[in-house]
């Protein structure tokens, strides 16, 4: 497998849980730096805490795996400080939306070119099956044993809102969709938001009677549609998936270097 | 063009972890779990290459390979 | 008249400094009384090809300064109180990795808002304590600007040398005051530069195996090494490990290349203390005011001398016992209720000689408030 040449492959198997979407989400992930054709030392991922994070450990690039919810503002001084590094941070629902909530909306409002990957399984899986903000009402977890009464809100609505330039979303379902995005996220000069539905079999579905890994695929294929489609007016619950917002906009470090050469001029 | 046909699947046993998502969604049903929860290639005649199982693969333990045309 | 004398703020002379040593990059977030030092910055670091950035937070300056400081950049931040606090986790990441940079820490009145525009000391122990977990530590401080230039410079220094976060503890008197200041011409200050591994692409590289000399020499991101970073327990690779040899090496290593160095990193300053009977011992602005006192009493043939501390962690405990061995009593002067009093009790053989010369209304002390302590330690009444 060529993707082979991206992974540490010491430490495989990996640490998840059987069936969990996060490898899918790696698998897929490398898929689309091997088409790129970018080589190992351009690349530095970022990663916070959670399971998801621990995606950093495996990947053969420059690895920073930090603390709970910081990984976009250490990313912002890898980014700034080289700018011609791609930078990638893979994070999770909780980690990129409870406690890294206000460094999400900030990287996205400075657009710097940082390719934001959440995998949002709805769930802190690390700790053992807590809601997150992204778990909705309704669901279940070791926190909410009655019923969650806490509001989810939209990733793709709030990182459009903040100033990401490129926004889009797919599921575990859809692996070949998650290839082809990350490498336009990639591409994309600016602040790019990727949400990954994922599935934690361990917790969310179990907490939430959704059956095996393979059953919540099938629910990803069932409840999402692409967006502009035909059935997403007939069934308006149903999840947009592909592209969903790109447009051109300044990028932090080149705006930061036009600064510098302004200063260097006027001294 | 023609069909791609299939060389061989190429399972690693140590890294499948038996989550069953490559039998579930193997539209020719070619993969099943064995004894030991780890995947094999039952009806490998079967296979026409669409390489959904190794895309899927949380485990990154499956690769279909292709004969070279 | 000579561009290299300045007559500035203590904050704008951390920045000169900060430059002078080779500082590239900056992140940081306005709070009181430390915001001059990204001002300064902010128009200086582009002028130099430099960059600054002010973040969301203290959490993302602080973050944002490490991720600098991978790529090869040397790196500082600039906050006060509420601003240090908020910066404990990733102060304790910089540790655990040992990544150089700088986080200066312009102390005002605490706890919690406290007095935003007054000056104190209260931060010591946090400085030391602040983050979770046992780690040694690097807390350096100065009383007057020319002091501020090389203890800022040496805090760059050092933080290379050890591959270690160093904090500078400077005050809200230090760093609102305008005294002057003569900037050293370049090279006059040795200057230590990152560390960088001479072992070739393709060839096993361990950022965090230590050499003989006890350094790590580092790899930048973007290089041809390609190792991992975390704040978990890690082996020499960098990456994670529970083996309880491992960790226990790593934790030993992180306390050890700090305390087993303190005559190195110790930094102080000592006038009259050969015969003195009484010692003060003081840090930061309120070294000044002792100072004020010693050079006033000194004529009339008051043995009265002064150690000012400016390596505050790790503490030189060995130091300040042989320095104190003679005298009959020993004052310690600073803003708060005795942070650095305790330490100067653990430190000399009788601790029952050591008394406290604070104020902790805000107010900075003045060389009455030292005074009229000295008559109660000298025996001399109210």
């Amino acid at each position: 497998m060529a993707i082979k040449d991206y992974l540490r492959e010491r430490f495989f198997p990996h640490m998840w849980c059987p069936g969990c979407g996060h490898g899918i989400v790696l698998n897929n992930m490398l898929r689309s730096i091997e088409q790129l054709g970018l080589s190992k030392n351009e690349i530095v991922m970022v990663s916070g805490i959670g399971c998801s994070s621990r995606i950093s450990g495996y990947v053969d690039f420059h690895t920073l795996h930090t603390i709970h919810g910081r990984a976009l503002a250490f990313a912002t001084g890898v980014k700034l400080g080289l700018p011609e590094l791609n930078v990638i941070v893979p994070m999770g629902d909780g980690d990129a939306l409870a406690i890294g909530g206000n460094h999400f909306i900030h990287a996205a409002r400075r657009n710097i070119d940082i390719t934001a990957i959440v995998m949002n399984n709805r769930i802190y899986g690390m700790t053992g099956g807590q809601f997150s903000p992204l778990s909705g009402i309704g669901t279940m977890a070791t926190t909410a044993p009655f019923r969650n009464i806490d509001h989810d809100f939209d990733v793709a609505e709030l990182s459009k809102a903040a100033g990401a330039t490129f926004v889009a979303r797919t599921t575990t379902f859809h692996a070949k969709q998650i290839t082809d995005i990350i490498k336009q996220a990639i591409l994309h000069e600016g602040f790019s938001v990727v949400e990954i539905l994922t599935q934690c079999p361990t917790y969310f579905g179990r907490k939430n009677r959704e059956g095996s890994a393979s059953n919540m695929m099938e629910l990803y294929k069932k409840n999402t549609t692409p967006i502009g489609s035909q059935a997403k007016q007939e069934n308006p619950e149903l999840i947009e998936r592909g592209i969903l917002h790109e447009v051109e906009a300044p990028e932090y470090c080149n705006e930061y270097d036009k600064i510098i050469k302004a200063a260097m001029k006027g001294k | 063009m023609a069909k791609p046909k299939l060389k061989e699947h190429i399972i690693n046993r140590e890294w499948c972890k038996g989550c069953g998502i490559c039998v579930h969604f193997c539209p020719k049903k070619v993969l099943e779990l064995d004894d030991t929860d780890k995947v094999v290639a039952a009806r490998p005649q079967d296979c026409i290459c669409c390489k959904l199982c190794e895309l899927r693969c949380p485990d990154l333990a499956i690769e279909v390979i292709v004969e070279r045309q | 008249m000579d561009p290299n004398i300045k007559f500035i703020q203590g904050n704008e002379v951390c920045v000169e400094a900060a430059l002078y040593a080779g500082l590239n990059f900056f992140a940081g977030y306005p709070i009181t009384p430390s915001t001059e030092i990204a001002e300064h910055l902010a128009q200086k670091l582009p002028e130099q090809g430099g960059k600054f950035i002010q973040m969301e937070d203290e959490i993302a300056s602080m973050a944002a300064i490490i991720g600098a400081s991978l790529t090869g950049k040397k790196v500082m931040t600039a906050t006060s109180g509420p601003g240090f606090s908020l910066m404990q986790e990733a102060l304790g990441y910089a540790i655990m990795t040992e990544i150089p940079c700088v986080i200066v820490n312009v102390m005002r009145g605490g706890p919690s808002t406290g007095l935003p525009t007054s000056v104190g000391q209260g931060d010591v122990m946090q400085a030391r304590w602040g983050t979770h977990g046992d780690h040694g530590i690097i807390a350096l401080t100065a009383s007057n600007h020319q002091d501020v230039f090389s203890i800022t410079i040496d805090a760059f220094n050092l933080a290379e040398t050890y591959r270690t976060p160093v904090i500078l503890l400077f005050d809200e008197v230090v760093g609102h005051m305008r005294e002057k200041l003569v900037v050293p011409e370049p090279g006059e200050i040795p200057i230590v530069e990152r560390l960088r591994t001479s072992v070739k692409g393709g060839v096993d590289y361990h950022p965090y195996l230590p050499r003989e000399d006890g350094r790590l020499p580092m790899s930048d991101f973007g290089g041809v090494h390609r190792y991992n970073v975390t704040g978990l327990y890690h082996d020499m690779w960098g990456f994670p490990s529970n083996n309880p040899s491992v960790v226990q090496g790593l934790h030993r290593h992180l306390n050890d290349k700090i305390t087993n160095n303190v005559n190195q990193i110790s930094r102080y300053k000592e006038y009259y203390l050969e015969d003195a009977e009484c010692i003060l011992i003081s840090y930061g602005s309120a070294a000044r005011s002792a100072l004020h006192v010693v050079q006033e009493r000194r004529p009339r043939g008051e043995k009265l001398g002064l150690l000012e501390l400016q390596t505050l962690w790790p503490f030189p405990y060995q130091m300040i016992k042989e320095k104190c061995e003679n005298a009959k009593s020993i004052a310690v002067v600073e803003l708060n209720a005795g942070q650095v009093l305790r330490a100067v009790k653990r430190a000399v053989n009788d601790p029952e000689k050591v008394f406290l010369a604070n104020r902790i209304d805000g107010v900075f002390i003045t060389p009455v408030d030292i005074r009229n302590m000295l008559r109660f330690v000298q025996g001399r009444g109210a």
